[in-house]
């Protein structure tokens, strides 16, 4: 898809009721509707893949609060993605314990194979590539996480028989 | 080889673990699958709460809390007991929340993870707890995003204790209301600074907030709000069933601290690992747990208790590992997981590693934090290339300085200048070989590079 399509699908972007009602659901966890942006902006990028621009003002019109409180909520967190991303994020561990235990081979095994750095999506639109704040598997470091799974010790030798599993 | 799916494991086995003497661990099961709510309830899960719920004023617990000396085991070190008692409470003011963190991601710190996926109802007990102990009207749990397992198992164990009458109205037959909701994060490592942690849980940009007035006065929403670690929390159960004095006994000569504690080593050993110890074991006796150095390389630094801890030396290795012990090392008990760096290992780039982490995750809120740490990242990287200048390294002495305590809003800033003062001070010689000799010519300066090595060459 090129992006001329996607921003065209996201010009039109609304909420289906099941959304809707997901969020409404999340808000009721707290005193205030603010509370709930996080996990509506989780629950856009679940259908999407990503938070597009025009979800933004849907968000904070079903909320009820501010458009720039949604937007600044959602340009904080690395876990909300504000730009299309390939069909499985691979975010690899880049914190001490990894790194002494080599990580850095094991990302450049990873943008060799894939032909990306992080922060870029393969043109396919298979894997897009980012780091990610120590996730408590040191004891088996090398780690990463391919969407919901976490891999380690993940050698370089390891990259192309795990990435095959991901299509 | 091919690459495993990651699963938190314990490395004792059960036969180790004794309801005597491991309070968080003796119910864990030899395969490490989830411990159901009826496996937990017959191992004497929930006794605590039908006890403290039936015959005991909160008050009370918070005694009992104080008295067993439970210290935050999220990294601070302070007493929950003592927490918790400067918790407002009274008639004309309102009930607040109860708030774990399990927002686990300050490098080299695996153990929460464990409590998390595969003893949930340990963390629901020590919440329903804390939440009786400080009149708090509804409990979160904050879980980082990429604990993905872990929601999954504290979902499920949400529901079999509401279904089982544990939460929601009458907690146990008893006159205290009180539920739980999972939030789950997405990223940002500051998110586990307890006031970041609320403004997040509000919905806001992780900043931290001024103190005071501290969350137990005005926290969420502007109500009195605790914020304990899952393993502080996960402690509460066993100091109630089994009192103060067995809790402080836990320990018995090794510490002043009471119980016992996740503790862990990582980096290059042979067989890295968790285990749940007394209080007070040296790093010596976990690096013999871990099989010693891995490829028969000697041990150059550790750090104690993760990334924001200062570097410890081999010579440390017999200290008891208590917050008072590291603390007057110079260091920080920290998370209780040792980092450890052998003799082939740079202590410079694992440093310039370590700020870059820092720097990344700042939240941008304080001026010293926000530019000091990227520009300690630019001198470390040009020292790690050679082609350091005459003056970074009293500029980098300079930097934790004013990275320091005192100078931010929240500990992250001190957390990074702890690493980086403490490696001037051991290694210094290893940061005086990247300063270029002879120096560069003015010619040769180019500015600063904008970006860093997180984009592809």
């Amino acid at each position: 898809m090129n992006q001329t399509t996607r921003q065209i699908a996201s010009d039109g972007l609304t909420l289906d009721d099941e959304e809707r009602r997901a969020i409404e659901h999340a808000r009721d966890h707290y005193e205030q509707p603010q509370a709930a942006c996080i996990e509506a902006l989780k629950i856009v990028q679940r259908r999407h893949g990503w938070v597009p621009d025009a979800a933004i003002p849907v968000i904070a019109e079903t909320l009820g609060v501010g458009v720039a409180d949604v937007e600044g909520v959602a340009t904080f967190y690395s876990l909300i993605f504000r730009q299309p991303v390939g069909r499985h994020v691979i975010l690899v561990c880049d914190s001490s314990s990894c790194f002494l235990n080599d990580y850095e081979a094991l990302r450049d095994a990873l943008t060799a194979r894939l032909g990306i750095g992080y922060g870029e999506t393969t043109d396919d639109d298979r894997f897009t590539l980012l780091p990610v704040c120590c996730l408590g598997a040191c004891d088996r470091g090398p780690a990463l996480m391919i969407d919901d799974h976490t891999y380690g010790p993940v050698a370089p030798d390891d990259v192309a028989d795990l990435l095959e599993g991901f299509s | 080889m091919s690459a495993r799916r990651y699963h938190s494991q314990l490395r004792q086995r059960s036969a180790e673990r004794r309801v005597e003497t491991h309070p968080l661990t003796w119910r864990l099961r030899e395969d490490g699958a989830v411990l159901g709510l009826e496996e937990y309830v017959e191992k004497d899960g929930y006794a605590a709460v039908r006890e403290v719920l039936s015959h005991r004023s909160p008050d009370d617990v918070v005694t009992t809390m104080k008295e067993a000396n439970v210290r935050g085991r999220g990294g601070a070190g302070f007493s929950a007991g003592m927490k918790w008692s400067l918790t407002m409470t009274g008639p004309n003011i309102p009930r607040g929340y109860l708030v774990c963190n399990a927002d686990e991601m300050e490098p080299g710190t695996f153990k929460d993870r464990l409590l998390l996926e595969q003893q949930p109802h340990l963390l629901i007990e020590g919440m329903i707890l804390g939440a009786y102990a400080n009149h708090s009207r509804f409990g979160y749990i904050f879980l980082r995003g990429e604990y993905v397992e872990a929601a999954r198992v504290l979902s499920r164990a949400l529901e079999e204790a509401r279904e089982a009458g544990w939460l929601g109205r009458h907690v146990a037959g008893s006159d205290f209301d009180f539920d739980i909701a999972l939030h789950t994060g997405a990223g940002r490592y500051i998110c586990g600074e307890e006031t970041a942690l609320i403004n997040s849980l509000e919905g806001l940009r992780a900043n931290p907030r001024a103190k005071p007035p501290f969350p137990g006065q005005s926290g969420a929403w502007g109500k009195p709000t605790v914020v304990n670690n899952v393993e502080t929390l996960c402690n509460a159960p066993a100091v109630m069933r089994h009192g103060a004095e067995w809790y402080q006994a836990l320990s018995g000569e090794l510490s002043d601290d009471g119980g016992t504690k996740l503790y862990g080593v990582s980096g290059k050993v042979a067989r890295a690992g968790l285990w749940e110890l007394p209080i007070g074991t040296t790093g010596r006796e976990l690096l013999e747990r871990a099989g010693g150095m891995r490829d028969g390389r000697a041990l150059k630094a550790w750090l104690p208790g993760g990334g924001s801890t200062g570097f410890l030396l081999p010579e440390h290795l017999d200290h008891p590992l208590d917050f008072d012990t590291i603390g007057e090392l110079g260091s920080r008990l920290g998370t209780g997981l040792m980092t450890v760096v052998n003799e082939d290992q740079s202590v410079l780039s694992l440093v310039r590693n370590l700020e870059q982490f820092f720097a990344r995750e700042s939240c941008g809120w304080c001026t010293p934090c926000r530019d000091g740490l990227p520009w300690t990242v630019k001198l470390l990287q040009a020292l790690e290339r050679g082609e350091g200048e005459p003056g970074d390294l009293e500029m980098l002495d300079k930097l934790a300085d004013d990275l320091g305590p005192g100078q931010t809003f929240c500990a992250h800033a001190p957390g990074a200048a702890m690493p980086l003062q403490s490696a001037l001070k051991h290694f210094r010689e290893e940061f005086e070989r990247g300063v270029a000799t002879p120096p560069r010519a003015a010619s040769a300066a180019e500015p600063m590079p904008a970006g860093d090595s997180f984009t592809r060459s």
